[in-house]
Order: C-alpha cells, then structure tokens, then sequence
C-alpha cells in the first residue's frame, strides 16, 4: 500500500513542486513565445493546496465557462494531467495563432479546437520533461483530450482522482504572456503509487 | 425565497419555499430526495460510488452509498416520511472522451448506477433522471413542487 496521502503534504514536497512548476513553465513559455512568434514574459508560478470545497472556485466562478485539456501520464509513473485556460485567454492564444484581430470572439471552429489542443499539448509536454528530467524518469503523455464547459464541471474530473486518496487537491498556477497576461492553471494526479516514485526519486523521505 | 448552496462533496436539505442548488456537476451526481407532502427536500453533490473500496471515507457525502443514507437520515430528521420520499438524479457525466476503460473514462457512468442502485435498496423510488453524457450541469430543487431544474451550457433549460 503507498505511504503517501496528500492530507499530510509537507512544505518541502511543495517546494519540489513549485520548482518543477517553475522549470515546466519555464519551458511552456519558450515553446508559446516560438509559437507564436512573440516575446513572452513569465511570472513565478504559485502552489495552491485546495480542499474540495475550494477546487470548483480556484480559477473562476463554479459556472463560468473554461477550457480543460486532459492527458493520460503513462511511462514509469501513472496518472494524469490537466491544463486549464481562461475562455479569453485561449480565445487570445488562438487568435495570435490563427493571425486574426485580438478582439476577434467567434465560437471556435474546428481548426481553433485542434489549436488549443496543441496549446495545450505544448504546454502540458513541457511541464512533464521538467518533471521527467528532474526525476531522471521516463514519463510519457497520452494525447489530449478538451472539454470547454462550466469550471466545476471540468474539475470534477481532478476532484474524483484526488478524492480517491484524500480530501485534497494541488493546483499550480503560471502566469505568462506579453502585454496581455494569460493565466493558465496545472493539476498533476499521478496515481498513489506513482507519488511515492517521483518523491523516492527526488530524496524526499516520507 | 433562499438559496441554499451545496458544494461538492457534500450535502444539505432544504424546506418550501426555499430552493437548494448545487453548481456545475460533471463526473459527480446531485441527488435530489423530497416529500411532496411537508415539501421538505434534501440535495447530495456525490464523487465517487463507494466508500467500502477506499481507505480514507470519513468524508461520508464524498459517496453514493453513504452520501445517500446520510441525506435521507437529514431530510428525514427535517420533517420529511421516508415512506413518501422520492428522488431525481442528474450529472454523472464523461467530460473527457479518453479511450479505454481508465477510472476518469466511466466514473460518471459508474457513480449513477452506485446511485441508483442505494435509492433502490432503500426503497426510494427514481421519478427521473437526466445522466451520462459529455457535459456539465447545474440543478436546481425547489421542494414546494418537486421540480428539479438542470442548466447546461449551450443548452435550453430542462425540467424534471
């Protein structure tokens, strides 16, 4: 049986988590800034630990409407990611992406959703290689997988993971962009067992 | 006319004229328990199907099972008859279409058969459901006519 529960989480295992946040963002904003052709500035990305009474609000109000891209981790750890968008930070992605005005805010078409999907692609692969050449582990991502509905709704889904070993959830949180600032949210959940490797792995003692 | 607000993983009750809601359901189920003759009802925002397959359950309105027996237990205690209460389903939706049979794939699908299968063993019977699918919903009870409201993005107001 894994030693690990998130309810006893120790600010050491959030400082590994915040730097490994840090360097995926950090990498997340290389891979956007060539993208998109732009100059992209990066804030230090924070670590939230949330009870699920807190989870649905984190990003926005629990019926506004969000954008969540979901990857299966597979390799030498399991579990999954997601990546979470603001609706007019992804509606600005896709519009420098697509060359269109910035105060463009059509419904996505079909193209705009497999853009996002590659955003989110992006963003969530680069913050896997820094986890990956932290821990000197192979980590691999599924591909991705969108849903654009009520914030709760979405994160439901990392809820139901965390809830499976806890009353607690992780969300970090980047800030990146030029003049406009885009506000993009992580939540890892590797399963029990692989929280035990990645932090063995690290040399954090349990 | 108040609104009581249930969150997840939780669980509350609520007596006419007043009206309980719970926001953006995805994979989780609301269940609605009421008695249409004292109009007192009962909200139940579930995660997950069962509590005996986890280790840490001390948060009982995190399950279908124990959730379900702790909301009849309130309602009941509120003022309403067991042998009157009837209950509305609604959410467990699959937000992600991932392949395989992974636990984020079919946990919706999974938490509304748990539900229904503890409304069943508790002789509550099920007037109706709005379940499955790829979206979020919000629900609305308003225990003064049984009503339950399901809102969704995109999508026309539904009444059941």
């Amino acid at each position: 049986m894994a030693k690990f529960s998130l309810d006893q989480v120790n600010d050491m295992y959030f400082d590994v988590l915040k730097e490994i946040g840090n360097i995926g963002a950090g990498n997340a904003t290389t891979a956007i800034s060539h993208m998109l052709n732009i100059k992209v500035n990066m804030e230090v990305p924070s670590v939230k630990f949330l009870t699920f009474q807190e989870l649905p609000t984190a990003i926005s109000a629990e019926e506004e409407t969000v954008v969540g891209i979901y990857l299966e981790v597979e390799s030498d750890i399991g579990g999954s990611m997601m990546f979470l968008l603001k609706m007019e930070s992804a509606q600005y992605l896709v519009n420098r992406l697509m060359g269109r005005p910035d105060d463009y805010a059509e419904e996505f078409n079909e193209m705009d959703l497999s853009a996002i999907k590659e955003i989110g692609n992006i963003i969530s692969g680069s913050y896997l290689s820094a986890l990956s050449s932290m821990t000197n582990m192979v980590i691999t991502a599924s591909v991705p997988y969108l849903s654009i509905d009520m914030a709760a709704a979405i994160l439901s889904v990392p809820a139901i993971q965390f809830g499976q070993y806890g009353d607690n959830a992780l969300l970090i949180q980047t800030e990146f962009g030029d003049d406009v600032k885009i506000q993009g949210f992580f939540i890892l959940m590797p399963d029990v067992e692989s929280y035990d490797k990645i932090l063995t792995s690290l040399g954090i003692a349990l | 006319m108040a609104t009581i607000k249930v969150g997840m993983a939780d669980l509350n009750i609520c007596k006419a004229p007043d009206m309980i809601t719970t926001l953006g359901l995805g994979s989780c189920i609301g269940i609605a328990v009421y008695d249409p003759v004292t109009k007192v009802g009962g909200l139940a925002h579930i995660m997950l199907p069962d509590s005996t397959q986890m280790r840490n359950n001390s948060n009982i309105a995190k399950f279908a099972d124990t959730g379900i027996e702790e909301l009849i237990r309130r309602v009941t205690m509120a003022g309403a008859n067991k042998r009157r209460l009837v209950a509305k389903i609604a959410g467990g939706a699959k937000m992600f279409e991932v392949k395989g049979i992974s636990g984020v794939g079919n946990v919706g699908e999974r938490n509304a058969m748990a539900s229904k299968a503890k409304l069943s063993q508790l002789g509550i019977p099920l007037l109706a459901e709005d379940t499955g699918l790829n979206y979020g919903r919000t629900v609305e009870l308003y225990p003064a006519t049984g009503e339950f409201y399901i809102k969704a993005v995109g999508k026309p107001l539904r009444i059941i």
